[in-house]
């Protein structure tokens, strides 16, 4: 029997900035294939950013538009997708700018000429002295992006799906990617992957039962199956489980967190500001809609087990982080702490405890990639100087570096007057009226993790800087432009927060 | 008792600020500009920097000029500029914003304008120190806090334009921080005033305890239509009084004024005699409406003020220190101005001595760093003697000065001077005769230990130390002095015409009305110059026509002596303050180490000890990891269907 399959309109301007990112991804591809070798980085550069403006344009441009559902609803382009994917572009340039970095490293860039070869063997060693990159980290990097543009703003569960796997595929490779340290960061690619690929079954699997249960993938689909009251609804809540665990493996909560130290270390430190930043932000937007859009209607059957995660996640992240000693460690539990604080914004389910989520996951992107990329900027002849007792003393040597990265670490902390501290109050805030626990072992484990990071501002500016200590390392124009606009969002959206948080909260409604 | 109605007072609604009027940020942004300018470039400004410094405070003082016409012309007296609003979610809210209204027009014409002259005055008076930058840096950071003290619209910027000119006094006081008593001064002032600052914030807690409000439109509003309590008015008032007594150096305060004097002069002439110092006389002037529902704390105000008005003239006469004695000055003066503010309806005359008092005092400051300037820095009268023939143009500064502080007929401290002592003899009973009869008989005093003042420096014979030779000061110092000293002479009686300066102030700080006088005004006029006369004369007779020894006589009466030892205030602050806070540190200190600190380093080992523990679980082994993700699928899958079944 011949099966009409009807084609489905597509809508491109709605989704013209994710073409737009996706399509300088192939056209990368193309500049690898046909640009000659010397050329090929600023072009790729030069694609890249292009991309991501020309998808900041768009998202721009689209701001104004009504909500609606496109490509066979299968799209939501809504006042969160929008606030998502301009927040993505945003962060997309940033790590763009630190990954085109070449004067920091005496080679050439953090990035490995041929990431191929075995470690140790003789290919390897000549490696670290070559000066060429490894130019498909940039195609790499838009199609990550592209996924992840797509990732939030999905409204069906296959689509999603295949959003998770066209972001993190590109990121397993670009873990194993790090010049220096071959092995441990071949090591994080292959953890990366495994574990992936096993949350990603999970994720895959939940969303079977959901059609089992429903009988569609589309969000709006499995929301109407909710309102109908079942009996056999164990379906939904294997599905939502299942789901859940893939989503929140993705954003580093607790009990699902093991692999971001191994894997934040061991990536290039510009992968890893791309990974704790913009990944963290498509996996909360994935998750946000899924919860939104989804299940909101059986939020008291989830909501306990939700709260538990955030719970577990923010006292781990802030007790793990005490007694790191190497500075991408301590941040990567950090930014699992920094995973059970928004968590507490997703559980609260309303307006603004939306509007407090997309506000902090904003700035709390910003203040990563700055801060991840002044780690790049401190090194010794191995390359990056991460161990914590190197850092000793900076202040004295490196004011004006040291400064920075203390006023970053004020903003994870939550002091006031930093973005840090208003995004804090915007989660917590809504959040004191049905779940004051949360609130409570929030600010609890908030002051747990400004011991670490303060302990960090101490050991730059009071004490005695080793004599062999690392150097701070001239950069180019991309890394200063990188840090000085994640600082400048952490100052701006810490003493001006209004129009920032007027714009959350105007984006603040999931379409149906 | 019925609470006091003030005449002519107007309810506090500032309106939004349009045209130039909405432009008072640019005051604060000159100055502020310049310190950060100065202090930021380093030794690259050394050149220039101070000249830029004296540029922007000029440039401050003109846009004053310029607001003032405006403010002249508007309808509406009093207009607010929002600046800034930190609004992080909802019902938590801090705005700040800049009032610009005739009182605050006052101030900010004093403090940019004799701040002006007192930077053209440094330009000479510290040409050859090394650390001049740094100087007229601290010199602007204190004309930009002190222009947010006087212009913020709530109590909060109100508070951190105080701590602003707190922390520029500190570090000018210090300025020359080798000198350990300029070091010690610095701390004295420091702690001094923090006693105070805890009595403000309290009363800014007090306010937002009670009325979830710190801007003056709020509190003022709630006071105006009853929302507060005369209670929590009267707490209000009494805290605010503190700390007015800290920053103002009032009783039991005031012993740290003294020893500021440490600072360069130009310092004691703008911050520790002008400006900062007259800081408490504003709070209260701006808190007038509070104070209306507070009349037990106003009378407090008064009482505090006399005390001071006393303590400062008595101990003045004891002094040998030229800039002691002008400290002193200064405490009795501005108890005479709290005296005023504390009397309902008063304070348009406080704050009219008190402008009146910036130009006679600044210039006084100013004639005697001329004199030092002229012989090597020192400052023992007894060492000085028949200036008035090397230094005519300080002598004769200091002549107006001197005449207009001890209220010479149609100098501006007969005008001001004698409003107040007129005041306070218009309150009923015997209050009126307590407080008007000190005044009149302070007036006196003042004029006795002035004229010994002036008598020790610039008549007599010579007394000076070997090697000095007394020069005139150059055109950069003589100029504002000139220029202050003929605001001396003038001011009181150009600001009085009219009535028009008492007028500017009436919407704000109204006016007690008609009243029938106690006294004659002419009376009183002609009692305070009998009590010159007297005063005056009994100087000359003791130092004018004996020689002055050049040590202190040493049998002496036990008064002389209590004079000489401050009163001692100093020892009962000791003990009243500074013992129970030593005592209390020490207890602290011990609860601290054995209590707090243990809980806090128990607290520490055990989440150092858990995160150790935790640490365990990362064992780098991507099965532990794996096993890891099932175990927590299979507790939110366990959870999900549990949390299902108990439904």
């Amino acid at each position: 029997m011949p099966v009409d399959i009807e084609s489905v309109p597509v809508a491109y301007s709605a989704i013209l900035p994710m073409l737009l990112v996706l399509g300088a991804a192939a056209v990368g591809v193309l500049v690898e294939a046909f640009v000659p070798a010397a050329r090929r980085r600023v072009a790729q550069v030069v694609v890249a950013l292009a991309g991501l403006v020309g998808g900041l344009v768009a998202v721009v441009a689209l701001a104004g538009e009504p909500d609606r559902l496109v490509v066979g609803d299968a799209i939501a382009i809504d006042g969160p997708t929008l606030f998502l994917q301009g927040t993505l572009c945003l962060l997309g340039i940033g790590a763009v700018l630190l990954l085109s970095e070449s004067s920091l490293d005496s080679s050439g860039g953090d990035i490995v000429s041929s990431a191929a070869a075995l470690p140790g063997t003789r290919e390897d060693l000549r490696l670290a002295e070559s000066q060429g990159v490894q130019t498909e980290v940039y195609p790499l990097a838009m199609f990550a992006l592209g996924g992840m543009l797509l990732f939030p703003a999905s409204n069906n569960l296959i689509l999603m799906f295949i959003a998770l796997e066209v972001l993190s595929l590109p990121l397993y490779l670009m873990a194993g990617l790090a010049r220096r340290r071959r092995l441990l960061s071949q090591e994080a690619a292959v953890k990366y992957f495994l574990l992936g690929a096993f949350s990603s079954a999970f994720f895959l699997y939940g969303v079977a039962l959901l059609y089992g249960y429903a009988g569609t993938v589309d969000l709006g689909g499995v929301r109407e199956a909710t309102l109908l009251a079942q009996d056999d609804d164990l379906l939904l809540y294997l599905g939502l489980a299942m789901l859940a665990v893939g989503l929140l493996f993705k954003v580093g909560a607790v009990p699902f967190q093991a692999w971001t130290p191994d894997v934040y270390q061991g990536s290039p430190t510009a992968v890893t500001a791309l990974m704790a930043s913009a990944t963290k932000v498509a996996g909360f937007g994935a998750l946000l809609r899924v919860l939104y859009v989804g299940v909101a209607e059986v939020r008291w059957d989830w909501r306990p087990a939700l709260w538990a995660v955030a719970i577990l996640t923010m006292v781990a992240g802030a007790l793990l982080a005490v007694t790191q000693t190497d500075v991408k460690r301590m941040l990567a539990y950090s930014s699992v702490a920094h995973t059970g604080f928004l968590l507490v914004g997703v559980v609260t389910l309303d307006t603004d405890g939306l509007a407090g989520t997309l506000f902090y996951l904003l700035t709390y992107g910003f203040t990563t990639i700055a801060a991840f990329a002044v780690v790049t900027m401190v090194r010794d002849s191995a390359g990056e100087a991460t161990h914590l007792s190197s850092w000793a003393g900076l202040g004295r040597r490196s004011p004006l570096l040291a400064g920075t990265f203390a006023l970053l670490l004020f903003a994870l902390a939550g002091i006031p007057l930093t973005s840090g501290f208003t995004a804090k109050f915007a989660v917590f805030q809504p959040a004191l009226d049905d779940a004051l626990p949360l609130v409570v072992v929030g600010v609890v484990a908030s002051a747990v993790t400004a011991f670490f990071y303060a302990r960090v501002v101490v050991l730059m500016f009071f004490t005695d800087p080793a004599p062999d200590g690392p150097s701070v390392a001239v950069p180019s124009g991309f890394t200063t432009a990188a840090i000085a606009l994640g600082a400048a969002v952490t100052v701006v959206a810490g003493v001006v927060p209004q129009p920032l948080l007027d714009l959350a909260q105007s984006a603040a409604l999931f379409t149906r | 008792m019925t609470p006091i109605a003030l005449e002519g007072i107007e309810p506090f609604a500032p309106v939004a600020a349009d045209g130039v009027l909405a432009t008072p940020w640019l005051l604060l942004l000159l100055p502020a500009a310049g310190a950060l300018l100065l202090l930021l470039t380093g030794r690259r400004s050394d050149g220039w920097g101070p000249y830029l410094a004296t540029g922007l405070c000029g440039g401050a003082f003109v846009w004053a000029l310029v607001l003032f016409a405006a403010l002249r012309g508007e309808a509406d007296r009093s207009v607010d500029v929002a600046l800034w609003s930190w609004v992080p979610v909802g019902g938590f809210q801090v705005d700040l914003g800049l009032l610009l209204d005739p009182l605050s027009m006052v101030f900010v014409l004093l403090i940019t304008g004799v701040g002006t002259l007192i930077h053209v005055y440094s330009l000479g008076y510290m040409a050859h120190d090394p650390r001049k930058r740094q100087f007229f840096a601290y010199l602007n950071l204190f004309v930009a806090a002190m222009l947010l003290l006087v212009l913020g619209d709530s109590y909060l910027a109100l508070y951190v334009g105080w701590e602003g000119v707190g922390l520029a006094s500190y570090l000018l006081i210090s300025f020359y921080y080798d000198r350990h008593s300029a070091a010690t001064a610095a701390k004295k002032a420091f702690i001094a005033n923090r006693v105070g600052d805890v009595g403000l914030s309290l009363a800014i807690m007090v306010m937002f305890a009670t009325l979830g409000a710190t801007t003056f439109t709020e509190v003022f509003g709630a006071a105006e239509e009853g929302g507060l309590s005369t209670g929590a008015a009267t707490a209000i008032g009494l805290l605010l009084l503190l700390g007015a007594c800290g920053k103002s150096g009032q009783f039991p305060l005031h012993t740290w004024l003294p020893d500021a004097m440490e600072g360069p002069t130009p310092v004691s002439a703008l911050i520790h005699a002008a400006t900062m110092v007259t800081a408490g006389v504003y709070l209260i002037a701006r808190s007038t409406p509070l104070y209306e529902l507070a009349e037990t704390a106003a009378l407090v105000v008064s009482i505090i003020g006399v005390i001071t008005l006393v303590i400062g003239c008595v101990i003045g006469c004891a002094y040998d220190d030229i800039k002691k004695v002008l400290a002193y000055s200064t405490v009795s003066q501005i108890g005479y101005m709290f005296l005023a503010v504390g009397i309902p309806g008063a304070a348009a005359v406080a704050i009219l001595h008190l402008v009146t008092h910036g130009f006679f005092k600044a210039c006084m400051f100013l004639s005697a760093g001329s004199v030092m300037h002229g012989m090597d820095d020192q400052v023992d009268m007894r060492r000085f003697g028949a200036l008035r023939k090397e230094m005519p143009v300080t002598f004769a500064c200091m002549t107006a000065g001197y005449l207009a502080i001890v209220g010479f007929p149609f100098l501006s401290g007969f005008y001001s001077k004698d409003l107040i002592i007129e005041v306070a003899f218009d309150q009923r009973g015997a209050r009126g005769w307590i407080m008007g009869t000190t005044a009149l008989v302070a007036a006196g005093v003042t004029a006795f230990y002035m004229t010994r003042l002036m008598l020790m420096t610039f008549f007599g014979r010579r007394r000076w130390t070997a090697g000095v030779h007394p020069h005139e000061s150059p055109a950069s110092m003589t100029g504002p002095m000139v220029l202050l000293a003929v605001g001396a002479v003038a001011g009181g009686f150009l600001l009085t015409r009219g009535d028009a300066f008492l007028e500017w102030l009436t919407p704000v700080l109204g006016t007690e009305g008609e009243v029938d006088h106690l006294i004659e005004p002419v009376v009183v006029s002609l009692l305070t110059v009998v009590m010159l006369v007297l005063g005056a004369g009994t100087a000359y007779l003791l130092y004018g026509r004996r020689a002055v020894p050049m040590s202190p006589p040493v049998a002496v009466s036990p008064f002389t002596t209590a004079a000489r030892n401050n009163l001692y205030l100093d020892a009962l602050n000791e003990a009243v303050l500074m013992r129970p806070g030593q005592y209390l540190t020490r207890a602290l200190v011990f609860f601290d180490r054995r209590g707090i600190d243990g809980a806090v380093s128990g607290l520490a080992a055990g989440v150092g000890g858990g995160s150790s523990r935790l640490r365990r679980v990362q064992t780098g082994f991507v099965r532990s990891y794996a096993l890891s993700v099932f175990g927590g699928a299979t507790l939110v899958l366990a959870a999900l269907v549990v949390a299902r079944a108990g439904v």
